[in-house]
């Protein structure tokens, strides 16, 4: 049922198209000229807090402040290091946005190039330019597992409606899995798991505008394991 | 730029093969699925799209006349050139080629030229003088790894989808292009002790070694280009010639098909 209002609400824009909403303020992915609202990408409009949205239906990713995010690292000097978070930008890590005390050049003991990180995004000016920290609970290097892209609009449809495709991906693979917002993700476990964690999420990727998808998910994963899990309590 | 994988994503590769497994669930010497239009381009003499998994490419044919080189004044003359452009991957920029495209255009012309699959002197008009040249061009469109067998498919599809246009240039009538043989290139990747037939993109930036093996449908060796850092042992270079004689057979039948078909 509430699946196939969803479907009624998302509607396509193209760059340009005019949107016609009372009351809202210009967000994401929208501009304003002469008191009327454009769309700025090709992408589905959404509401939130009074804002409208258009969230882009392909490309990298568009940072955001506050957004939790998976990073490699692609270059370390004496007082940063440069995240790629595939976004049109790297980002910077300052030494003074980490939880350890480093000393100056000693960066990369501590991270070096080619690990991968769970930060959240601090700052974004007006040139794009990230700034990113690792100084706040459950932020760190990642030292196991491994990580999958996916496109960064399709995150919602694996995290889902309060987070129930993820708990249950969680539940049934019994890996522990964490959904950055720039459509990286993180997976570890056993091999078995990992790998089903996998499958399931590139069914997830393929069939991202399905109606009944958690659904043919859970069944899926099911079948995989063999496990019936409740997990609506 | 090169890209930076992390070193969590290549323990986990490393893992997964130990185990006999690849992250799409395929056979160590299992091709991804293989698509191949002919005609793709209506202007070219002949063409092909090539779809290999999410590995997309276009191979278009030009026919002209010119001059043969002085060495071989009774033969036609190929050339082939690969482009790799921005849209086929971040990690690719305009401008003039670079080394993988050079590399690449090199391995998909030794395996035509070698492999005799042209008849070059039906090519020639007037000897000497006027003979025709075969320009093949390479557009990768979409890279999801192994562009070497994409793009030799690709060339070997649309040499046999060519019509020579005669009647355009007046110099007689239009006739297909004379085919010797149907090559067909395989590319191995070695990873630690591990080969890989069709490597991904994930599995080809963690690769020790690549040999590519071109062979015809007799069952020959007719081009071989090793890259990489990585060592083959005579044992494993055997393996792979005797795989790919068998693997190249089925890509022929599909290509051989579509020749057909068209007839």
């Amino acid at each position: 049922m509430s699946e196939d209002k969803e479907v009624k609400k998302r509607e396509l824009l193209l760059p340009g198209d005019v949107i016609e909403e009372e009351d809202v303020k210009p967000g994401r992915g929208t501009f304003m000229k002469d008191k009327k609202i454009y769309a700025s990408k090709l992408g589905v409009k959404t509401f939130r807090a009074g804002y409208v949205n258009v969230a882009a239906q392909s490309g990298r990713y568009d940072p955001k402040r506050g957004d939790k995010v998976i990073g490699t690292v692609t270059d370390v000097n004496s007082s940063i290091w440069m995240i790629d978070l595939n976004a049109p930008f790297p980002a910077v890590l300052h030494v003074n946005d980490v939880p350890w005390r480093v000393e100056f050049g000693d960066t990369a003991s501590y991270i070096d190039v080619g690990d991968a990180v769970l930060v959240k995004i601090s700052n974004v000016d007006e040139l794009k330019k990230v700034q990113v920290t690792m100084d706040e609970e459950g932020l760190r290097k990642l030292n196991s597992g491994q990580i999958i892209e996916i496109a960064p609009s399709q995150v919602p449809r694996v995290i889902g409606r309060k987070g129930s495709m993820i708990t249950m991906l969680k539940g049934y693979t019994g890996c522990r899995i964490f959904v950055g917002q720039n459509g990286r993700i993180w997976i570890d476990g056993d091999i078995q798991g990992q790998y089903l964690a996998v499958k399931a999420i590139k069914m997830i990727e393929e069939k991202a505008q399905a109606l009944g998808l958690t659904n043919a998910v859970e069944e899926f994963l099911k079948k995989e394991t063999g496990k019936d899990l409740d997990l609506e309590e | 730029m090169k890209e930076i994988i992390s070193k969590i994503t290549k323990e986990y590769l490393y893992t997964l093969l130990r185990e006999g497994k690849r992250i799409d669930d395929r056979g160590m010497d299992e091709h991804r699925e293989i698509n191949i239009e002919t005609g793709w381009i209506g202007t070219a003499e002949g063409s092909a799209r090539v779809k290999l998994g999410d590995t997309d490419v276009i191979v278009g044919i030009k026919m002209d006349i010119g001059e043969p080189f002085p060495d071989t004044p009774d033969k036609g003359v190929v050339i082939t050139s690969a482009e790799l452009i921005p849209l086929a991957s971040p990690h690719y920029e305009a401008g003039p080629p670079r080394e993988d495209a050079t590399e690449l255009a090199r391995v998909v012309d030794r395996g035509i030229r070698e492999g005799d699959v042209v008849n070059m002197s039906e090519l020639c008009i007037e000897e000497g003088e006027k003979v025709w040249l075969i320009f093949i061009d390479m557009h990768v469109l979409d890279f999801d790894g192994n562009l070497f067998d994409a793009c030799g498919i690709g060339a070997m599809a649309a040499l046999m989808d060519t019509i020579v246009p005669g009647e355009e240039h007046e110099v007689g009538e239009d006739h297909p292009l004379p085919i010797n043989h149907v090559v067909v290139p395989t590319t191995f990747s070695k990873i630690k002790d591990q080969m890989i037939l069709d490597a991904r993109l994930e599995e080809e930036r963690i690769a020790d070694g690549r040999l590519t093996v071109t062979t015809n449908e007799e069952g020959h060796l007719v081009a071989m280009q090793k890259g990489l850092s990585g060592i083959f042992d005579h044992e494993e270079v055997m393996e792979c010639i005797h795989k790919s004689v068998d693997i190249g057979e089925s890509i022929r039948e599909y290509i051989r098909g579509l020749s057909e078909e068209k007839i």
